[in-house]
């Protein structure tokens, strides 16, 4: 079997067996979803609630830009999420990476596989919860059908450069045995500097500055500005390129990390 | 003559344990310096596999069984050492390497927790490659041999500890590896199901010619499967050859035992002890059974003399229990096993 072929038979079957998987645990899957939600619906309200007692606006953005920014916020974090940094230290630890590692195929195909499944399964409620949002919340949009399209390439490429640098920071746990303040660290500058706080346009200058600067706001951000029609060509062509650029450096960074890691991982009492 | 399907040179792996005292002052200190010990897992092993062959690791935990296991799986990064496995060094994980061998641990579960067991097999059908007609032969052969027909339907949480381990087996073996690391394969189950298990590796390797490589606590399976042994003891080589020639080198003695008949005069301790070839020769001396321990070379000797002095009912020359060979081997100081080491080293391998 050529090697495409095998690589779309494992991804198909993965996500046969994942669905599966997920379908036998339903409870905790709309749980989850629930926590999902919740974290956008808060800062939502609250924004549209500061909005209107300011007058209508806030940095020139109104209660149902609000709306809109947060939804598209929720949709574009739904898809680019990662949560295998979370995992990777009791992976190690419990020696469940031992097979993985073992199977002629590298582990980062298990994990996008699992990623895109769990994407998928989940797609199907977000949606109609952004549609009762937007509508709720009265969301207000300017884009232009250009945008729109331009939105796709901006979340795909957001996806890769997620997961990727996301999967670089799980091999930390090859070096580290607690990574639990490591990720914290982490998981706070990008609330920060993706603009899932508060939209970045709203932020003072040096934050916005850092923000261009750091990857996190191309992970998040970027797309979900693309998709309220916020950014003009040159600025989404520079952020294409932005993208491109931080996926190019994550990947020779995991490439790199990935070799070190696994010449130093020992398998403890796997 | 065929090329090694495994070849060891010198292969050391070395762990660095980070270490401190017990107690809040030790841990505090700690914080500003950290002292790591070196861990010696396996400390400069030498040997060749052949093609098909089983062979058996032995030693007690933590002598670097598994550790060599890993290493020659490619789980693990030696400290130092070469290692050719079916061609490849193991640890570069060539996708070739790969998909030729298989490493089964009894202790640790690949197949997916909660799903049933079929859709980790297509999974892994999928992964190696394995075309569906071929698939479906090998499965039900599978199937067959390990009796898992009614297993496959269901979660792997819902199976005991020996439906998994056997289905964690046929899952290993889908894509007819031509090489087989077994850790532990038996750990934890019944003799039953150790016993099922046991024939089904022998039948594989049979039918396959898989070089195989096991380690194990229960010389059951060494017993049953290998005919050549290896024994690893604070992570070196202590023995290499077959089983037999292991029992001989180690337990350089046999017991004797005999049942005398009861209408004769008592047997004097002296006498006994002439008979045998020593008073250290005696094990046990009642009035029905003696037990004698003598040298190997001295067997027939003894049984001669005893035979014509008593009157026997019944007279019994055993090797010692092969668990009991072990005990000696590791019971040995370390300095006893080096020096054992390099007389069995001086041997040539069988």
């Amino acid at each position: 079997m050529p090697e495409l072929g095998r690589l779309r038979a494992v991804y198909a079957a993965k996500f046969r067996a994942e669905i599966a998987l997920q379908f036998a645990y339903r409870g905790s899957l709309v749980i989850w979803l629930l926590g999902l939600l919740i974290q956008p619906i808060v800062y939502l309200v609250v924004w549209t609630t500061v909005a209107r007692s300011q007058g209508g606006a806030v940095g020139g953005f109104r209660a149902g830009d609000f709306a809109a920014y947060f939804t598209m916020l929720m949709i574009v974090n739904q898809l680019t999420f990662t949560w295998h940094f979370l995992e990777f230290e009791w992976r190690i630890r419990n020696g469940f990476f031992s097979p993985l590692l073992l199977r002629p195929i590298h582990p980062a195909h298990n994990d996008v596989a699992e990623n895109l499944t769990f994407k998928l399964l989940t797609f199907t409620v977000v949606v109609p919860v952004a549609v009762f949002l937007l509508i709720s919340f009265g969301a207000t949009f300017e884009t232009q059908a250009w945008q729109v399209a331009a939105f796709v390439p901006a979340l795909v490429l957001a996806m890769a450069l997620r997961f990727t640098f996301e999967w670089t920071l799980a091999l930390a746990a090859f070096w580290i045995t607690r990574t639990g303040a490591l990720n914290q660290a982490y998981f706070v500058a990008m609330l920060f500097f993706s603009g899932q706080v508060a939209p970045l346009a709203l932020m003072p200058a040096v934050v916005q500055a850092i923000a261009t600067l750091l990857p996190f706001r191309w992970m998040v951000s970027f797309p979900v500005e693309t998709a309220l029609g916020r950014l003009g060509p040159t600025e989404v062509l520079v952020g294409y390129g932005a993208q491109l650029a931080w996926i190019a450096a994550a990947v020779i960074l995991l490439r790199v990390v990935w070799r070190a890691g696994i010449r130093r991982y020992s398998a403890v009492g796997a | 003559m065929t090329a090694a399907s495994i070849r060891v040179t010198d292969l050391r792996k070395t762990y660095q344990v980070p270490e401190r005292e017990g107690g809040l002052r030790a841990a505090a200190g700690s914080i500003f310096r950290r002292s790591t010990k070196s861990v010696p897992a396996v400390a400069g092993i030498t040997f060749d596999v052949s093609p098909g062959e089983i062979v058996g690791f032995l030693g007690p935990n933590g002598a670097g069984k598994t550790t060599t296991l890993k290493m020659l799986s490619g789980l693990l990064y030696p400290t130092s050492g070469e290692a050719t496995a079916l061609g490849h060094v193991p640890w570069r994980r060539e996708t070739d390497f790969l998909r030729r061998m298989t490493l089964i641990m009894g202790q640790r579960n690949q197949l997916a927790w909660d799903i049933p067991v079929i859709d980790s097999f297509e999974l892994n059908r999928a992964i190696y490659g394995v075309s569906r007609a071929e698939y479906n032969v090998r499965l039900d052969e599978l199937v067959e041999l390990l009796d898992v027909g009614d297993l496959v339907r269901k979660p792997v949480r819902n199976l005991s500890l020996g439906e998994r381990m056997k289905c964690e087996i046929a899952g290993s073996l889908l894509h007819r590896p031509e090489m087989l690391f077994l850790d532990e394969p038996t750990i934890g189950l019944d003799v039953t199901m150790q016993r099922r298990i046991r024939s089904f590796i022998a039948e594989y390797n049979a039918r396959t010619g898989a070089t195989t490589l096991l380690t194990s606590h229960y010389m059951g399976d060494v017993e049953a499967l290998c005919r050549r042994v290896i024994v690893i003891h604070h992570g070196s080589l202590l023995y290499d050859g077959d089983l037999t020639g292991l029992v001989e080198r180690f337990a350089p003695r046999k017991t004797i035992s005999i049942d005398l008949e009861p209408d004769q005069p008592a047997l004097e301790p002296g006498v006994l002890a002439g008979l045998a070839g020593g008073p250290d020769a005696v094990v046990q001396h009642g009035a029905e059974r003696v037990t004698l321990r003598v040298p190997r070379s001295e067997t027939a000797a003894v049984t001669t003399r005893l035979l014509g002095r008593v009157a026997v009912r019944d007279l019994v020359v055993e090797e010692p229990p092969i668990d009991e060979v072990i005990d000696l081997v590791f019971a040995a100081g370390p300095s006893d096993a080096a020096e054992r080491a390099e007389t069995a080293a001086a041997q040539p391998v069988a």
